[in-house]
């Protein structure tokens, strides 16, 4: 099944700025956990394992044909949302959350899983079911179902962030693929409703997020520290930042996560507005080559596809620096390619394949 | 499998494609609007809270200023106590640490775990001291075994050290905790802190703010949880100024050591200056128990001491001077003949009447006729009691303070009284009741209302010697700055020069050195051989005791308290002054028992000193 087209349209400056930016993150790593002398190796050598696993991962899904994809979606849903089921009743309990399922080597996040899965099994959907003059509410039951059985699953471990995620990626390709201004109205004033009427399902600690969200400086040693000492880090980062190693914040660890969640936090103290610009650029320049990507895409299961991929990138990207610097709740959603973490990278990874895989293929029909 | 090209309609997902990336862009713009704010618009704002974030400052303790004798001597230095004591972040194992360290120390493990809960809420970045004081072997020990006990840390911290031991301890004071009223005393003063050291008395605490430094500063960063991350010195402490005291340090110890076993004082005088040589009160105690913190029943001891080990004898002690008063009135007698007809000899039959009372002599069976020089010499009551009266107990009185009795002298030291020299304005103003002519008679022997303070008796003493000149006693020498700035050296200060004709005071001298001299002087056991010597008993009658007083005190107890103060003073050389000397011992019965040996050992031990000096300067 190897074709040599694929080595000569791969696209390489897109796994350019996947690797820049990773390697960018890795080093960020270095700085951001350089006081922390427990864990053996340090967690940069780690992640830079993970890149590799991640690499590896990504390569793998760009030279799968795209047409085995679309028949591996619905078992791998179900497996997935079997798997979901599972954990639900039988999980482990990691920080107050049930979102991990220990499978011998490493421990299982399958709510990660499902955003890549999601992403094939709507595109399917989508691909097939096209409309000139967009998707009426009965045609959007099917997806729909489809994505708030694992959504509400995820919510409930709890994982408000992975849930927000699939909820975003789903309505990003539903938008995409056109919606009635009419379904939409609707749409949307149903979620108002139900986001009011969910404020008395969410937990406590979800709860008191949105609080503190909303008013940080009411509890600063409580809830509301991660968001003040966050804010206080990019902050204090100035123009020029600070320098490599040189954050106060993230070298004195006042800063919360800072090797996951905040890792943003921790670059944007030490390289400030300048660095910030850059490495959001190079955020831009992957999303929008996504974009193109899906746009010249070979036929409409790979746009679709790309389209998915690419807003995980997006929401998660958005999301996290949203949060870090005070525009969202905390939530608990990684930087892709940035934050440590092997479940992360190797989402992103599969996405960025997706789309590498798509492009690759732009020519063939 | 419909796999189509995409929908005919291009125009329309074009512009799908269009909107798309608008909304992309929007969203980053809104981060980068976001992040210029923060960083650019508020960038002073969070720069101010991430220094405020991470640094503490921490006081480092100045050393107190040293106190030195006249030649140099140490006599309140400091030294390094060590404490064993504990840095919370990075201990590991709590149980074993506290066990291992108990080990060490030989010492209750639970012990060391009360005071490491006591500290529970003591901030993470400062270590809690497990124990303070211990010895230089433990120290080695621990230090020895510090692989096996992370959070171990060993303090050093400067305490208060006295060579001399307990001799000058009631000059010295101690130091102690600041308490909360002291600190509400210095409200306002930013080198006064809770937990700052203090002086709680004598030079330390009327000389705190010249002997405390001023505390450096630590600069502490730590993290978020309070664990220290690193530390550096931001401002050095600056030890206290030294003091040079006018004391002698051996003969202050020799005072002290002579008075063992007594309750009293001893004041050693230098006669040019007025100089503090030796200033001694007994019972006394070791300043070394405050060191570490006092026990509280150590200090209740302390306070319900009978004889009063806290109470600086030689500056708040007031007795009756007792035959000590003499000189005073054998000065006026000869500086005023024409009152006092002082060539006329007057016949002592042991007793004389005054009004329709019989005044006694000490001797019942009369000193026969009397001049100055025997009156003095054998102290004949009589001669005394006629001369008072003669001469006026408001004369009396005025000459008295003139010679350094009844008035206060402001030194830095703890509960300095000023004795009471009677007179008519005050007896007046007292009890609304006019002098009699007794009282007057009976002045003039050092009894009835007349209290004096061993420091004053040697002023007195230092006084005459020098012929008249009434020097201010000083302690403090000099005060020596550490920035090398200019020594502050304390000069002599004259508060009063008496006029006494040369022929009063030699008079006077030579019936001082018949005392000593003479085979019938009260006070030949003082003689020195080599050393010419001039001096005076006394012996203060102790008021009766009222009945109430004696309840609940022992047989011996009462015999005692009902003896008799005994009283000395001496100079020397006679016939060139340098020292004045003043012992009192509280009922020590009479003069040569046990005020006049040490004062000898006094005389001894100055001028073999001073010998010995002269031969190695040779």
């Amino acid at each position: 099944m190897f074709d040599r087209r694929l080595v000569t349209n791969l696209d390489w400056g897109f796994v350019g700025l996947i690797l820049l930016t990773a390697s960018i993150g890795i080093v960020n790593l270095y700085s951001a956990t350089s006081g922390w002398d427990s864990s053996s190796p340090p967690l940069y050598i780690k992640q830079c394992l993970w890149l590799g696993v991640g690499v590896l991962v990504m390569a793998a899904v760009a030279m799968f044909n795209s047409r085995h994809l679309l028949h591996l979606g619905p078992g791998a849903y179900a497996v997935c949302t079997a798997v979901l089921i599972a954990v639900f009743i039988l999980g482990e309990t990691n920080m107050g959350a049930t979102r991990w399922l220990d499978v011998g080597l490493f421990n299982l996040q399958p709510s990660e899983i499902m955003k890549p899965v999601i992403v094939i099994v709507l595109a399917q959907y989508f691909s097939r079911h096209e409309r000139q003059d967009g998707h009426s509410l009965r045609d959007l039951i099917v997806p729909g179902i489809t994505l708030l059985i694992p959504t509400a699953l995820i919510i409930k471990q709890p994982d408000l962030g992975t849930g927000m995620m699939l909820l975003f990626i789903g309505a990003t390709m539903a938008l995409f693929s056109g919606i009635r201004p009419k379904t939409l109205a609707f749409i949307s004033s149903a979620c108002v409703t139900l986001a009011a009427g969910g404020w008395f399902l969410l937990h406590e600690y979800q709860r008191a997020r949105i609080r503190t969200f909303l008013n940080p400086e009411h509890d600063p040693l409580g809830s509301g520290y991660h968001i003040i000492q966050s804010k206080i880090a990019i902050g204090s980062g100035g123009f020029w930042g600070k320098g490599f190693m040189q954050g106060s914040q993230s070298q004195l660890s006042f800063l919360p996560e800072r090797h996951t969640d905040f890792v943003f936090s921790v670059f944007a103290e030490e390289w400030g507005m300048f660095g910030a610009l850059i490495l959001l650029a190079l955020y831009v320049l992957i999303i929008f080559r996504g974009i193109l990507v899906a746009h010249k895409a070979a036929n409409n299961f790979g746009m679709y596809l790309t389209i998915g991929a690419t807003s995980i990138i997006f929401w998660h990207a958005i999301v996290n620096l949203c949060m870090v610097m005070g525009l969202l709740p905390v939530v608990g959603v990684p930087l892709p390619l940035f934050s440590y973490g092997g479940t992360n990278m190797v989402t992103t990874m599969v996405a960025a394949g997706m789309i590498l895989n798509v492009s690759m293929r732009r020519f063939m029909l | 499998m419909p796999l189509h090209a995409p929908l005919p309609d291009d125009e329309h997902r074009k512009r799908t494609f269009e909107w798309l990336l608008f909304v992309v862009a929007i969203f980053f713009l809104l981060i980068v609007a976001r992040l210029w704010y923060l960083q650019v618009i508020k960038a002073e704002h969070f720069e101010l809270l991430a220094q405020r974030n991470r640094t503490r400052y921490l006081p480092i303790a100045a050393p107190r200023g040293i106190i030195f004798d006249r030649n140099g001597e140490i006599l309140v230095g400091n030294r390094p106590s060590f404490s064993v004591s504990v840095l919370r972040q990075d201990v590991t194992d709590k149980t074993a640490l506290i066990e291992d360290i108990a080990r060490i120390l030989a010492c209750d493990a639970e012990e060391i775990e009360k005071n490491w809960d006591k500290y529970k809420y003591f901030p993470q970045y400062l270590p809690i001291p497990l124990k303070i004081g211990i010895t230089r072997d433990q120290v080695e020990q621990l230090s020895e075994n510090s692989m096996y006990l992370p959070g171990m840390i060993i303090e050093t911290k400067p305490v208060r050290s006295y060579p001399s031991g307990s001799a000058g301890a009631h000059i010295f004071g101690h130091v102690g905790l600041i308490s909360a009223e002291e600190l509400a005393l210095r409200q306002g003063d930013s080198n006064y802190r809770a937990g700052d050291l203090i002086g709680k008395g004598g030079l330390e605490k009327h000389l705190n703010s010249t002997l405390r430094g001023t505390d450096g500063q630590l600069l502490v960063e730590v993290d978020v949880k309070g664990k220290l991350l690193r530390q550096r010195v931001k401002r050095q402490p600056t030890p206290g100024q030294n003091l040079v005291l006018t004391l002698d340090k051996n003969l202050q110890q020799c005072a002290q050591r002579e008075l063992d076993g007594m309750a009293g004082a001893a004041v050693v005088l230098d006669v040019a200056t007025g100089q503090i040589l030796a200033l001694a009160s007994s019972p006394t105690y070791e300043p070394d128990i405050f060191t570490n913190g006092i026990s509280t029943s150590a200090w209740s001891e302390l306070l319900n001491n009978p004889r009063a080990p806290l109470q600086n004898r030689a500056v708040s002690g007031q007795y009756p001077p007792g035959s000590t008063f003499k000189p005073i009135i054998a000065l006026l007698a000869a500086s005023h003949p024409e009152l006092s007809h002082v060539q006329q000899p007057i016949f002592c039959e042991g007793k004389t009447r005054i009004g329709n009372r019989d005044f006694r002599c000490w001797k019942r069976s009369g000193h026969g006729s009397v001049d100055l020089n025997k009156a003095m010499r054998e102290s004949c009551d009589v001669w005394f009691y006629h001369m008072s009266m003669r001469l006026d107990i408001d004369r009396i009185a005025t000459m008295a303070r003139n010679m350094g009795l009844g008035r206060g002298y402001n030194l830095p030291l703890d509960g300095e009284r000023e004795g009471l020299i009677p007179e008519r304005a005050w007896k007046r103003g007292r009890f609304n009741e006019s002098w009699y002519m007794g009282e007057t008679a009976i002045t003039g022997i050092g009894q009835g209302y007349v209290l004096t303070t061993p420091l004053q008796l040697a002023l007195m003493t230092a006084t005459i010697a020098n012929g008249g000149t009434l020097y201010k006693p000083q302690i403090l020498k000099k005060v020596t700055s550490h920035t090398g700035g200019k020594d502050a050296e304390v000069k002599a200060e004259v508060l009063h020069h008496n006029s006494i004709p040369a022929v009063a005071i030699a008079a006077v001298k030579a019936s001082l050195e018949a005392v000593v001299h003479d085979p019938r002087g009260t006070g030949t056991t003082c003689r020195i051989e080599g050393l010419r010597l001039a001096g005076k008993t006394g012996t203060a009658q102790v008021v009766r005791l009222a009945d109430e007083d004696e309840k609940g005190i022992t047989k011996e107890e009462i015999a005692y308290r009902h003896r008799d103060h005994a009283l000395f003073i001496a100079y020397a050389p006679a016939d060139n002054p340098e020292i004045a000397i003043a012992v009192i011992i509280e009922h020590g019965e009479y003069a040569s028992k046990t005020a006049i040996p040490v004062t000898r050992a006094l005389l001894l031990e100055y001028f073999s000193t001073k010998e010995s000096d002269e031969a190695t300067e040779k």
